[in-house]
């Protein structure tokens, strides 16, 4: 597997426990409007994916990021 | 053309539809006359005021009346100017060494409202390489002076030490750090575990902001704030307060200890490029600082309040935003925005009025009747409210 599929299959497990809606995950699924993700499942949501890739994701880097794929971006960005 | 307005149609509709179930609007009331800190007449009734933030009753205080009165006769209604121009009165000069002398600190900075110390000192001392980590539940005031400034914002869950820690290990080195808390939250009345954070962001070379609004004149030795009551102010290195809650009028301030702290009178937009509080209002705020110094045995009368409304309360089964009283604000929290409106309603008629509050303000999506006691609320009002809210709770089915 490669670096970018492998950070994908690990935020695509980390949102599971938020999934409680049971929506079909893709890279194209949206936070705030697919998911219905209110601000404090980001949150947790955010600090699960920080602890897990040991990295920052500031509310300005979040506002940029609007889908999992773009999420999955970034990781691959911030862990460069 | 597209109508700007569009965006607010949810808000203008759930509005509209509270409205129609015949409720009083909440957000509209009007206080005809004033009698004291804690009674008003509201409809044309008389109302104990218990959502006021009027914590120390400070604003029919004889002298503090009496010193806006004779500011007023002597140097007239308004500035009518920035503090770098020709808005720096005595008055503000006063005010300012009053705040120093209440906090025994070096600098003191007022601004015309609480809102702009916090917009105008967070977004000016936090810049494009570097880091603000803040509480999730901060004030409106706080998120703002972030949007306002160019920092990486990062938050982390309400009143969690470990995940304060972890966010601080996590900024880049080299990269300036800015942790902003606050000593009560205002939402719940809870009050922050400022000992242990405050040692964590100085473990991790961050400077520290506490937001004291909720504290000041009423938590602490000599009523500084949370800080004070747990040992660790001289480790923090910003304090922003108002003088709208304890103080009774309004402005706002912060104080510091830091050597360079009075450049920020120049590089401070919100500071700069506003009209200074006319003199009648600092010179009340100064009289009203400087008996706040001397006010023991108000801050233990209000204790008293508090615990006493907040057992009161618990034991009609009402469901209250912290286990114990930590605070002069006592939540109490609504199932929903409905019962929560009929609730308020029910109270207003009884005679009560208290603050509805609701998302986004609230944590969580909650409804909140928030109560914010006063040390002048006497004995037997605090019966009264209580007797208050168990009619209306029985009224509107909130308890049995």
């Amino acid at each position: 597997m490669s670096d970018r599929s492998q950070t994908l299959a690990k935020v695509l497990e980390l949102i599971e426990p938020f999934n409680k809606k049971g929506v079909a995950v893709s890279e194209s699924t949206r936070f705030a409007q697919d998911l219905e993700w209110d601000s404090l499942t980001v949150l947790d949501f955010v600090a699960n994916i920080e602890d897990e890739f040991d990295v920052i994701i500031s509310m300005n880097m979040q506002a940029e990021i609007e889908t999992v794929g773009q999420l999955v971006d970034a990781l691959e960005k911030l862990k460069a | 053309m597209i109508d700007l307005f569009d965006k607010f149609d949810p808000l203008i509709e759930q509005r509209a539809a509270l409205l129609e179930s015949g409720i009083t609007d909440p957000f509209n009331l009007v206080m005809e006359k004033v009698e004291s800190p804690t009674v008003a007449i509201c409809n044309g009734r008389r109302t104990i005021l218990l959502g006021t933030y009027n914590y120390m009753g400070m604003t029919f205080d004889p002298d503090v009346v009496a010193a806006g009165k004779q500011a007023l006769d002597e140097f007239g209604s308004g500035t009518t100017g920035s503090r770098v121009l020709n808005g720096t009165y005595g008055g503000h000069k006063a005010v300012e060494q009053a705040l120093k002398d209440f906090y025994e600190m070096d600098h003191a900075m007022v601004f015309s409202t609480g809102y702009q110390a916090n917009l105008g000192v967070i977004s000016t001392i936090a810049g494009k390489e570097d880091y603000i980590i803040l509480d999730i539940d901060s004030h409106a005031s706080i998120y703002d002076g972030c949007a306002l400034g160019n920092a990486q914002i990062v938050p982390f869950r309400h009143n969690d030490i470990e995940a304060l820690e972890k966010r601080l290990k996590r900024v880049p080195e080299g990269a300036g750090k800015l942790v902003v808390l606050e000593g009560v939250y205002s939402m719940l009345g809870d009050v922050a575990p400022l000992k242990e954070m405050v040692a964590v962001s100085k473990a991790n070379g961050a400077m520290v902001l506490v937001d004291e609004a909720h504290s000041m004149g009423f938590i602490g030795e000599h009523g500084r704030g949370v800080a004070e009551a747990q040992g660790i102010i001289d480790d923090v290195d910003f304090i922003i307060g108002t003088f709208s809650k304890s103080v009774g009028t309004v402005g706002g301030f912060c104080v510091s200890n830091h050597p360079k702290f009075e450049i920020l009178r120049l590089v401070c937009r919100p500071y700069v490029f506003t009209a200074s509080l006319p003199p009648s209002v600092v010179a009340t705020a100064a009289t009203s600082i400087r008996k706040l110094m001397d006010s023991a045995d108000k801050r233990e009368h209000l204790w008293e309040n508090s615990k006493r409304l907040h057992a009161g309360l618990r034991q009609l089964g009402f469901t209250l935003g912290t286990d114990e009283p930590q605070s002069a604000i006592i939540a109490v929290i609504m199932p929903d925005l409905e019962t929560g409106a009929a609730m308020w309603e029910a109270l207003l008629d009884e005679g009560l009025y208290v603050n509805l509050a609701r998302p986004p303000a609230t944590p969580a999506g909650m409804t909140l009747l928030r109560c914010s006691l006063c040390a002048l609320h006497s004995e037997e009002q605090v019966g009264e409210i209580l007797d208050m809210f168990a009619a209306a709770g029985r009224a509107t089915g909130c308890i049995s």
